[in-house]
């Protein structure tokens, strides 16, 4: 799960790391109120959006009187922000973060991540700050530090002097470093973090310390247990396909095709999209309707499947273990009566009580196309998209 | 032989008089598996599915004599579960449970490290199917007659897709030695390459056919395995081509975050390893068919 630079920032500070003073806005009016709270000359105006590189995109602003802070609010507020990292769709701006101008002497970067191959937490940091960490490894290689935390007993301070030290950080700045690395280590452990990043970690004329930026994900698996990350969720940065299965339990991943895919687990959901692509289609979502599905949750998936304007057709692919296949039959001859579906709709059914679930379906005199393999399946949702999309 | 788990493996279910640990339980017992008790805090010395229930691991192992257990635990207190495992001396335990945090299996695998390798428990998943070795023994909540006993090790991330597999398989006259789930999280028990190991030790296992995605270092890391250390051919699909970046499909661990992780370039990866690649999911029978006939011929 995400969530946005303000709120990252108020969690770090509470864990002792230092950052600009600011304030949140949702109107240019509250934009200028808030720069004259915090009071100063410089401000900059920041468009808060899950994404990164939205400096690039135009989402930071610089201002220096009233009328710059409530021209760049306007401008901002309300628009849909494309970076590298949103998709051609982008995310809207609806929230502001206006903070006080900071005067920078040197940038650094600094992340916290859940490094897979180790199998521990893994600090990075690097004194060429400001660039994405891409960028680093590709033209300053040797400025990256690494340390790896030994989750028994957690991140130790020679840990982080060792990068205090490898940054080159002088003397009056070496205790604040040591801190704000600690800090930042126990707000990831202590939050169920996946992600940190701090870029750029900044030294300032003033000789003081500031995270910048700050960008935290966290631990879907973990929320159970962090409900003050559970209140950061912003549902206006996701796709309203997948906020309304996600408020559903279901697992789906909103993509740009026309085939829409109902299938019970994520690896055979994937590969069943994999299918798609190779029979020559585009499929419309990722949804893993999970075990023992109810006819009940059949009918709800194809509900959020059908949110989605684009879909030509549907595939049910369902290979039940502790699933039923009469269940899903069932499932699909409600939803296809009772949503009125006209579109085309291909269902492969295996496994446990398979027969069961082909009479349900041939009994119910729809016409739905059947197929035996996951290979058939694809080629026949691939076909009726086709025909249903030149059809209409 | 098989790995891991025979006819003879004696097996505990932790999470023993749950709904689901109830369930799986009796599919366990009726496949013929040599389920011999469970753990349930707070109800031990009673009888379930006509087994006796313990309250700890440890108290289980000693009366018992188990040697594998099956983890059915929530969430929240899986962690717990596994370690406790750990330490009562389990051999082999796999963990069904999904949605365990990412720093809880950092825990537990730290852990585990605490006891000599010859002493450490093996674990599988978490956020799998479990393993079987088919007309056997069955650890896991999958439907066991759609695996056909064979020479043939299956191993896979997803549980639904495994089954896939298996079917495929079965339709081809193909057996299967063992088919273990290493579970859909980031931080699992044990890898591609831990399990490898195992099949390339099995007498009774001819081939693998690995089951990977997108996300993670662990396919690439198999792939160096085969071409180092292993005589037998691996067959391998991995799940994922049309995921976009950055984005968890539906598996914790499903996610492309660097480079080497998404689909295309884990393909690529395992093919310069020597790794024959099943094209499409629904090519995975036939290519481990293939592969199967070419080192007939050569024997």
């Amino acid at each position: 799960m995400d969530i946005h630079e303000y709120q990252a920032k108020e969690l770090l500070a509470k864990f002792g790391v230092p950052i600009a003073r600011g304030g949140l806005a949702y109107s240019p009016e509250q934009a200028t109120y808030r720069a004259n709270e915090i009071g100063g000359s410089v401000w900059v105006v920041k468009a808060q959006i899950h994404s990164g590189a939205r400096g690039k995109a135009g989402g930071i602003k610089i201002c220096r009187t009233d009328d710059e802070i409530w021209e760049a609010a306007d401008s901002l507020l309300g628009k849909r922000l494309v970076t590298n990292q949103t998709g051609p769709q982008g995310k809207l701006v609806s929230r502001l973060y206006i903070e006080e101008g900071t005067n920078i002497a040197k940038e650094y970067y600094l992340s916290f991540i859940m490094d897979r191959g180790q199998e521990r937490i893994v600090v990075v940091a690097s004194s060429s700050g400001g660039m994405d960490i891409e960028e680093i490894s590709e033209k300053q290689p040797d400025s990256i530090l690494r340390v790896v935390v030994d989750p028994a007993v957690g991140m130790q301070g020679f840990q982080a002097r060792e990068l205090t030290f490898g940054l080159g950080i002088e003397p009056d700045l070496v205790n604040k470093f040591e801190r704000t690395i600690l800090g930042c280590y126990r707000a990831f452990r202590d939050l169920d973090a996946t992600l940190l990043e701090i870029n750029p970690l900044v030294v300032t004329g003033e000789r003081s310390l500031i995270a910048l930026d700050a960008k935290m994900s966290f631990d879907a698996n973990a929320l159970f247990r962090r409900p003050q990350i559970s209140e950061l969720r912003d549902k206006s940065q996701e796709d309203p396909r997948e906020t309304y299965a996600s408020d559903r339990g279901l697992s789906y991943v909103g993509l740009d095709g026309d085939i829409g895919c109902v299938v019970n687990g994520a690896g055979l959901a994937m590969a069943t999209l994999d299918m798609i692509k190779l029979a020559g289609g585009e499929p419309a979502n990722f949804l893993d309707i999970g075990g023992g599905a109810s006819p009940e949750r059949v009918q709800k998936s194809f509900r959020a499947v059908l949110k989605d304007s684009n879909v030509k057709a549907l595939l049910v692919n369902v290979f039940a273990g502790i699933n039923r296949c009469d269940w899903v039959a069932k499932g699909v001859v409600d939803a296809i009566t009772e949503l009125d579906i006209k579109l085309p709709v291909v269902v492969r059914l295996a496994g446990t009580n398979v027969e069961e679930g082909r009479k349900i379906i041939s009994e119910s005199g729809l016409s739905v196309i059947n197929a035996d393999s996951l290979r058939d399946a694809a080629e026949k949702a691939v076909a009726a998209a086709r025909q249903s999309s030149a059809a209409a | 032989m098989a790995i891991f788990i025979n006819e003879n493996t004696p097996i505990l279910i932790q999470g023993f008089t749950g709904r689901i640990g109830t369930f799986h339980a009796q599919e366990m017992i009726d496949y013929g598996t040599n389920v011999v008790g469970g753990v349930t805090p707070g109800k031990g010395g009673t009888t379930h599915l006509g087994r006796p229930v313990f309250n700890t691991v440890k108290g289980a192992v000693e009366e018992t004599g188990a040697e594998a257990s099956i983890v059915f635990v929530p969430p929240p207190f899986a962690a717990d579960a596994i370690m406790e495992a750990a330490d009562a001396g389990i051999k082999y335990c796999t963990c069904i449970t999904d949605g365990i945090p990412a720093q809880d299996m950092i825990r537990v695998k730290r852990y585990m490290r605490r006891y000599k390798k010859e002493n450490r428990m093996r674990l599988t998943g978490p956020n799998c199917a479990g393993t079987i070795s088919p007309g056997r023994a069955m650890l896991g909540i999958m439907p066991g007659r759609i695996y056909m006993q064979g020479r043939v090790g299956i191993i896979g991330r997803s549980g639904t897709l495994g089954y896939e597999a298996a079917s495929q398989l079965k339709a081809l006259d193909i057996g299967v030695s063992t088919a273990v789930g290493i579970g859909g999280d980031p931080i699992n028990g044990s890898s591609f390459k831990d399990i490898l190991e195992e099949f390339e030790k099995d007498p009774e296992t001819d081939a693998v056919l690995m089951i990977g995605e997108i996300g993670g270092p662990q396919e690439a890391e198999a792939g160096a395995f085969a071409r180092d250390h292993m005589k037998k051919p691996v067959i391998a699909y991995i799940a994922g081509l049309s995921a976009p970046k950055g984005r968890t499909m539906g598996h914790a661990g499903a996610i492309v975050t660097s480079y080497g992780e998404a689909a295309e370039e884990k393909v690529a990866i395992l093919k310069e390893c020597g790794v024959t690649i099943a094209q499409t999911p629904g090519d995975m029978g036939t290519t481990v068919a293939e592969v199967l006939s070419r080192i007939k011929k050569v024997a």
